[in-house]
């Protein structure tokens, strides 16, 4: 069983919104100073749904990962959770790479690769939150697509996936090779062990830039960023008080009646 | 960049009717249209069309498209790509737009990569570009922290649209619009995804991301118990209740409540939070609510910068008198 992760490098959603900064000219966010980057949430989960599966069916793990540029201590991760191979795409032109690049070059490694059984993605990047990408690697691969995972179970050279609907779950499936994106609903993924974080410090990704993928990505762009900017948000919070909370929290109802919310 | 000749709404259907969602396109299309000087139109695919159909026109399409084979009633990604591609072909549209519904949010994608073109996801914003002629899309990024505009280069420009983000259209009976057959052919084999069962009413109630008012509650909650105070709330005002992650995380409520970038987004008219802070990623999925209150007892919370009504204090008191208060307005 070879899986492939795909995972990105991504500016830590958790930064307060009043350090989150953007760079109009540049159209890009500018990191807090000191803040390092994390595996995006969703790639984390996409590997603990890999782990999961290589702990009952065996295999193998290769997670590769595309940016300009890489925080090595973080874009390890999922080799200190257990993953066996990492592959770095890695070119100054992916700085602003769209989804159509970004799945273009993923596909083109993923070719070079060779023989794999299953693609997982997470469903978002926490960055742009395009959701694109793992659509257009499944099209570019032409292998079936199955979406919003809480559960990823393998049998018989196919693919089973609770997938997560709005009022419920269905049970989709579909022949290997496959690309599943997952949901948070899979659950927690794993902290790596002190033994898997010593094992991912030895380690040394392979790195493959464009020379080696053979991608032009001046050709595979689509979308032309024309604006980047952080929304004006008029301070206009009513704070509501009273005598004391229990006065508060009727006088909220009272405003919100006033203002016809209920 | 090659010409294509009006803005195209994919329809979805829902027990023989336009989702709402459609109606909204229709408006933001019809504006669109204008703007271009070109016509809108509609498409609409499965079977028993007609209803539907008058709908779409009656709602401003001069023109709608029917996609008519059985294989596109059962909600196959796979089979609408195949049948969206062949309706682009005939009626070569400059803008297509999308719902970005469970369905529309991986047609739309897939059709892009499928034609070659470009596409902008989950926009909340639509206008032309009085020079070039070509879309402006607005889009939520950073988990909303930022709205990024992104321009296509290919035609059709594939917009999916936000739910809720335009007002829905205005309907007028008397519209009647040309209706075109497209005859498509879907070969079976295209569909290799196999739906096995389907699970519907897990969640009970309103469903999150259709609710007119949601209740939530975050780590400072403390426990499971209190949902159901949130709960009692949230029937009195017809709505549902969510949570922030850290209260999914420690299991006090199901992961399939949770909002936020790892969750779900959520565009109510009122969004009551409480004991939430209101950090980046939960904003991510609530600041498209029409109005937050919020209820906290750090004034500092970021919760505030972005309610409309807020309250500091303890919650354990707040609430209970705000349910009992509510429970008589509304009576």
């Amino acid at each position: 069983m070879k899986i492939i992760v795909c995972a990105k490098q991504v500016l830590d959603p958790e930064t307060p919104s009043s350090i989150f900064k953007i760079d109009r000219d540049a159209k890009r966010a500018v990191p807090p100073p000191g803040a390092d980057p994390v595996v995006n949430g969703f790639d984390e989960i996409a590997m603990e749904a890999a782990l999961r599966i290589k702990a009952s069916a065996g295999g193998s793990i290769t997670v590769v990962s595309m940016g300009r540029s890489f925080v090595m201590d973080v874009i390890k991760k999922p080799l200190a959770m257990g993953a066996d191979e990492l592959i770095l795409l890695q070119d100054d032109a992916f700085e602003t790479a769209d989804s159509f690049i970004t799945a273009n070059v993923l596909a083109a490694a993923i070719r070079k690769i060779g023989k794999f059984d299953l693609i997982l993605c997470g469903r978002q990047a926490s960055d742009w939150d395009n959701a694109q990408v793992p659509l257009g690697l499944a099209e570019l691969l032409d292998l079936p697509c199955l979406t919003f995972a809480k559960n990823v179970e393998l049998s018989n050279g196919s693919v089973r996936v609770q997938r997560v609907t709005p009022d419920g779950h269905e049970v989709l499936e579909a022949a290997l090779p496959a690309l599943v994106t997952v949901s948070n609903e899979l659950g927690e993924p794993r902290t790596p062990s002190i033994k898997g974080i010593m094992a991912s410090t030895r380690a040394t990704p392979t790195v493959w830039g464009l020379g080696d993928l053979g991608v032009d990505p001046s050709s595979c762009a689509r979308v032309e960023l024309v604006e980047l900017f952080i929304p004006a948000r008029e301070k206009r919070c009513e704070m509501i008080e009273g005598e004391d909370d229990t006065d508060a929290g009727r006088k909220l109802a009272l405003k919100l009646r006033e203002a016809k919310l209920i | 960049m090659p010409e294509g000749n009006g803005v195209l709404v994919v329809g979805e259907i829902s027990e023989a009717r336009l989702i709402a969602t459609t109606s909204e396109l229709l408006n933001a299309g019809g504006k669109l249209a204008d703007s271009l000087g070109q016509p809108l139109h509609a498409v609409l695919l499965g079977t028993n069309l007609s209803n539907a159909s008058e709908e779409a026109a009656s709602y401003g399409a001069s023109k709608v498209f029917l996609a008519e084979h059985p294989l596109l009633d059962e909600g196959h990604v796979e089979a609408h790509v195949t049948a969206l591609q062949q309706v682009c072909q005939q009626a070569q549209p400059s803008v297509l737009l999308i719902a970005r519904t469970q369905l529309g949010r991986e047609v739309g994608p897939r059709l892009a990569f499928r034609l070659g073109v470009g596409l902008a996801q989950d926009a909340v914003g639509v206008s032309v570009d009085p020079d070039t002629k070509k879309l402006l899309v607005t889009r939520p990024v950073y988990g909303g922290n930022a709205l990024a505009v992104v321009a296509l280069s290919c035609i059709p420009q594939i917009v999916t649209v936000r739910p809720k983000a335009f007002e829905v259209a205005a309907k007028d009976e008397g519209l009647r619009g040309e209706v075109v057959r497209v005859p498509v052919e879907i070969p079976t084999s295209v569909v290799r995804t196999r739906v096995v069962e389907r699970v519907s009413g897990e969640a009970a109630g309103v469903k999150l991301e259709e609710a007119r008012v949601v209740v939530a509650g975050g780590r400072g909650l403390g426990g499971p118990e209190p949902f159901q105070e949130l709960e009692k709330l949230a029937k009195l005002l017809g709505g549902t209740i969510g949570a922030s992650r850290p209260a999914c995380d420690a299991g006090w409520i199901d992961a399939r409540s949770q909002i936020g970038l790892t969750g779900k987004t959520i565009t109510p008219d009122l969004y009551v939070a409480v004991a939430i802070s209101g950090a980046c990623q939960h904003m991510a999925g609530c600041s498209g609510a029409k109005v937050i209150v919020a209820v906290n007892n750090d004034p500092k919370a970021d919760i505030f910068k972005e309610a409309r009504y807020g309250v500091v204090g303890d919650w354990r008191k707040i609430l209970p008198a705000f349910t009992e208060a509510v429970r008589e307005l509304v009576r």
